[in-house]
């Protein structure tokens, strides 16, 4: 078979044979899908798909359960409420891809229009080296540096005593997941939007120069108007890392799966918390019981389906500004 | 008009001394020729020229720099309103340099050195603030540019733009109605002002650009070759609105096309390689130029 | 800054004046004042913060970096601050590197290649280019938790350690390996369909109209072509995979040192666990086990230099073959 294959390929043949292996990728893929969905199953079934999602006790005890039931567990032993996880990562996501978004926006536009080029040749290496840090880099600083900082001497002794019986506050929690997810997320938006705005025609800026716009208005309503559609691709594409993100999250955001209650004023911000990724990273050793393998499947079937919603709504946001005829 | 073909008598070849061989001369057919236009009655071939109004901008010793080479060189020039004045000159002669000068555009380029005075109602253009200075003297650009937006949001740009409070829509309809009615484009798209500019023709979309242009009301409009990239029906449209706006306005406008400028033009500069050759009334520099370069190249000789 | 300076009236100059530059920020009104300090101050935050990070890990780096931590071998114990070096981590984040890169290349390219010359039926293109789509937008967790599912299964119990009990193991260098390059593998495909989307189309007609069949065209023209961008590619899928913790920690099992499985001498070490450098960080920092940071910023330095290599490298490919080409 071997000689077979050295021989001169017909055209043919190569289609068929090159066409079997991006096959194969997508076999790969689709099997992900359905294996994770599989897997998933159980978990959902026994709690029902909105209570899965519903708040309802505590995570942590209802994984502890789990691991104690052993390898042939009865349905009851799937109970499981994720919303306090659901909830954690809705919170550090959101609240993370609008600062960095934000923050962004304007550095993009700095470095585009406003920075001396001295000053464009030191941020647009800044920009490339914080996109190459690994997560787990931005991890260990968070918990070796924020996190104490943020225990030692933001949080006053007083904050501590007056949640102290429901739970403990170190450092490690909503403020500081947030911070160190917005420094991981915010400098693909950069490159993404930057190299957008490079792109929009000196036709539009110049046309928009000789009718009296200074620069921030030339660059504000022409420019970022055209870019929109980058912008959004930016947006979804740090709205699926900050999903994603397993390793930082769980060295920072506190590893206990409790609600902040925003209630508690501004200690809300100091509570732990802890977003889905990083409770599937966190509870991979239980995952012999059956009960905890199903449960995290669960949690990845909604990763995944996060994603493809995301991806999807991010299509949608650009179909209008396909309208106005602007490249999406 | 003389004949200046120095045509060699052969048989007195050697009695004279060498010439140089005869150039060739290509006669252009001069006689415009009616062109059907889109809306109004047709043309006639000649324009009344304007009379000329109050001078608007004057333009002082101007030499224009870019690093070492000089693209313009010590032009003076005046233009007035109620006048279109057309600027000539084969590739390269500076005419579209001088033009953005007026309106400050040379300064995006680096490098770029000014000499001289440029004058807007008695002021230096160098002492008003740059953005104020573009609201009264106006730009079109060769390449329709309409933004990405609705025809209401391009027409209305420079208004919404300059002012201190973002007026509200319906204090701007009213301008960008009468703005599309001076451009001849109102009829055509007022039915919809919110479809999205990008979706008009190519004439419609470089009439758009005149709209948006004069929606504030500048005194100075400036046009960079506005018809090049157009058909000839609106080419002629365009040349038509040209002969309305310069009533109001004074309008300049850059084009290698000398039959545009013949057409539109009530007063013609003729510039080369940077040096302002000739300038005076459109019948004078084209029926009897007094500089020869300009003969040859009204003549069609080069260009 | 492109601040104007004032002025003063002059007359008719006679030395050559250099054009004002651009308006006048205090003619602004106050808001577009605030939005360009706004753009001021995110530039130069942006910088503070990379100058933060790079300057605290390279103190901390050569801190706690020696070369006795780099040749010699982890040792399990309690006394973590002082024993043993990260030499095994190295050599688990180089393996899984190799057998990463060296799974997905051959599959990326051969999947940008269909896709951009034969590309029928168009449905099942526009599948593929979802499908990659997918997965480069797959959390590595999702995609580590797939691979558990996959190794475990006793179809693929030669690849991995099995227990007494029958239950496959399911983690090994080999399983962490075949999951890195499903990471790596939209990286590689996006750069080489890009590279191969530029090639002008005259390239391939001249090589058609000679009578070559479109797989030579392909072999033999466009591919080198595009060595450039494969290359590419290839440095940022690296850089993916050495930087990924969660693959790691799901399917390497989480031994300090290199434990191989079985007597053949390369496939035991593939079947094998072990640790990479993310995971030994992981590991030692707070939210781990083993309460060594300073062993933490040591592995934690090295990591950041391998990255920034990987990505300067990047550069230099980019830039080469922009200065040839």
């Amino acid at each position: 078979m071997l000689s077979r294959l050295r021989e001169p390929w017909t055209d043919g043949q190569a289609e068929r044979r090159l066409g079997a292996v991006a096959c194969l990728v997508l076999l790969i893929i689709v099997l992900m899908v359905v294996f994770v969905a599989v897997r998933a199953w159980p978990s959902l079934h026994a709690n029902g798909f909105v209570s899965w999602l519903g708040p309802g006790g505590n995570v942590d005890v209802q994984l502890g359960e789990m691991i104690k039931t052993g390898q042939h567990p009865p349905d009851s032993a799937y109970h499981l409420r994720a919303w306090p996880l659901v909830y954690g990562t809705l919170l550090t996501t959101g609240v993370s891809v609008i600062i960095g978004l934000t923050f962004a926006l304007f550095s993009a536009i700095f470095i585009v229009e406003f920075a001396p080029a001295r000053v464009r040749s030191v941020v647009v290496p800044a920009v490339r080296l914080l996109a190459a840090v690994p997560s787990v880099v931005y991890g260990l600083i968070g918990i070796l540096v924020l996190v104490p900082a943020v225990g030692n001497h933001l949080i006053s002794p007083g904050r501590k005593e007056s949640v102290q019986n429901v739970v403990q506050l170190d450092g490690t929690g909503v403020l500081v997941a947030i911070v160190v997810l917005t420094v991981m997320i915010t400098p693909i938006m950069v490159a993404i939007i930057t190299d957008a705005l490079r792109a929009i025609p000196t036709a539009w800026t110049e046309g928009a120069s000789a009718l009296g716009a200074n620069r921030w208005e030339a660059m504000w309503t022409v420019s970022v108007r055209a870019a929109r559609p980058a912008i959004v691709a930016a947006a979804v594409l740090a709205c699926a890392r900050a999903l994603g993100e397993a390793v930082a999250l769980s060295m920072v955001s506190g590893s206990r799966g409790f609600s902040p209650n925003p209630l508690d004023g501004l200690t809300y911000i100091f509570e732990p918390i802890r977003p889905l990724a990083a409770s599937m990273v966190e509870n991979v050793d239980a995952m012999n019981a059956p009960a905890v393998r199903s449960s995290i499947y669960a949690f990845a079937l909604l990763l995944l389906l996060s994603s493809l919603v995301l991806s999807i709504g991010g299509y949608f946001a650009k179909l209008p500004m396909r309208r106005q005829g602007l490249r999406v | 008009m003389n004949t200046r073909d120095h045509v060699v008598d052969p048989f007195l070849d050697d009695a004279l001394p060498s010439l140089p061989p005869p150039r060739r001369r290509v006669r252009l057919d001069r006689t415009p020729v009616p062109v059907e236009s889109a809306s109004g009655p047709g043309r006639a071939s000649t324009r009344t020229r304007g009379p000329g109004g109050p001078e608007r901008m004057r333009i002082e010793n101007v030499t224009i720099r870019y690093g070492e080479k000089a693209a313009v060189k010590d032009v003076s020039l005046s233009i007035h309103a109620g006048e279109a004045l057309a600027l000539i000159g084969p590739s390269g002669c500076g005419k579209t340099t001088l033009l953005r000068t007026l309106n400050r555009l040379t300064e995006t380029t680096a490098g770029a050195t000014r000499d001289g005075r440029v004058l807007l109602d008695g002021e230096d253009v160098e002492q008003l603030e740059i953005t104020r200075l573009r609201r009264r003297v106006a730009m079109v650009f060769q390449q329709p540019n309409p933004f990405p937006m609705s025809i209401f949001d391009n027409v209305a740009y420079a208004l919404r733009v300059q002012n201190r409070k973002t007026p509200r829509r319906r204090e701007l309809e009213p301008q960008v109605a009468e703005a599309l009615r001076r451009a001849g484009l109102y009829d055509e798209v007022a039915g919809d002002l919110d479809r999205p500019a990008l979706r008009l023709s190519g004439g419609q979309q470089q009439r758009l650009c005149i709209a948006r242009a004069i929606a504030t009301n500048p005194e100075v409009l400036l046009m960079d070759e506005p018809c090049s990239a157009l058909d000839p029906r609106s080419t002629a449209v365009i040349e038509d609105l040209i002969g309305e706006l310069r009533r109001d306005l004074a309008v300049v406008i850059v084009t290698h096309n000398l039959a545009q400028a013949h057409r539109v033009g009530d007063k013609v500069a003729f510039m080369y390689l940077g040096d302002l050759v000739e300038w005076g009334d459109a019948d004078q520099v084209f029926a009897a130029p007094r500089a020869e370069r300009t003969r040859d190249y009204v003549a069609g000789a080069f260009g | 800054m492109s601040v104007a300076s004032a002025s003063a009236p002059a007359p008719a100059p006679t030395a050559p004046r250099p054009a004002p530059r651009g308006d006048r920020l205090s003619s602004w009104r106050w808001r577009h004042r605030l939005a360009f300090l706004a753009c001021w101050a995110c530039g130069i935050a942006v910088c503070a913060i990379t100058a933060a990070i790079v300057i605290y890990m390279g103190v901390r780096g050569v801190q706690y970096l020696n070369l006795d931590l780099l040749l010699h071998r982890p040792q399990a114990g309690l006394a973590q601050s002082t024993t043993g070096g990260i030499l095994d981590p190295i050599a688990g984040t180089v393996m899984l590197t190799i057998i990463g890169i060296a799974i997905a290349t051959p599959l990326a390219v051969v999947a940008a290649v269909w896709l951009v010359e034969y590309g029928r039926p168009a449905p099942l293109a526009r599948a593929v280019e979802s499908g990659i789509e997918v997965v480069a937008g797959t959390p590595d967790i999702v995609i580590a938790i797939f691979g558990l599912a996959i190794f475990q299964l006793p179809l693929f119990a030669p690849l991995s350690f099995t227990a007494s009990g029958g239950g496959v193991f399911g983690r090994s260098f080999l399983a962490a390996g075949a999951m890195m390059s499903l990471i790596a593998l939209p990286l590689v495909f996006g750069a080489t369909r890009e590279g191969l989307l530029a090639l002008p189309t005259h390239l391939r007609e001249a090589s058609w109209a000679l009578g070559k069949t479109r797989i030579c065209t392909i072999r033999t023209v466009l591919l080198p072509q595009v060595r450039r961008q494969i290359a590419t590619g290839s440095a940022l899928g690296m850089g993916r995979i050495v930087g990924d913790t969660a693959v790691v920690v799901v399917l390497l099992g989480a031994t300090l040192q290199i434990e191989p499985q079985g007597n053949v001498p390369v496939l035991s070490t593939l079947r094998g666990t072990g640790s990479t450098l993310t995971t030994y960080v992981y590991g030692n920092s707070p939210a781990g086990e083993g309460n060594a940071p300073q062993k933490a910023y040591a592995a934690a330095f090295v990591l950041l230099l391998i990255v920034l290599a990987l990505n300067a490298a990047v550069d230099f490919i980019g830039r080469r073959g922009k200065g040839s080409s």
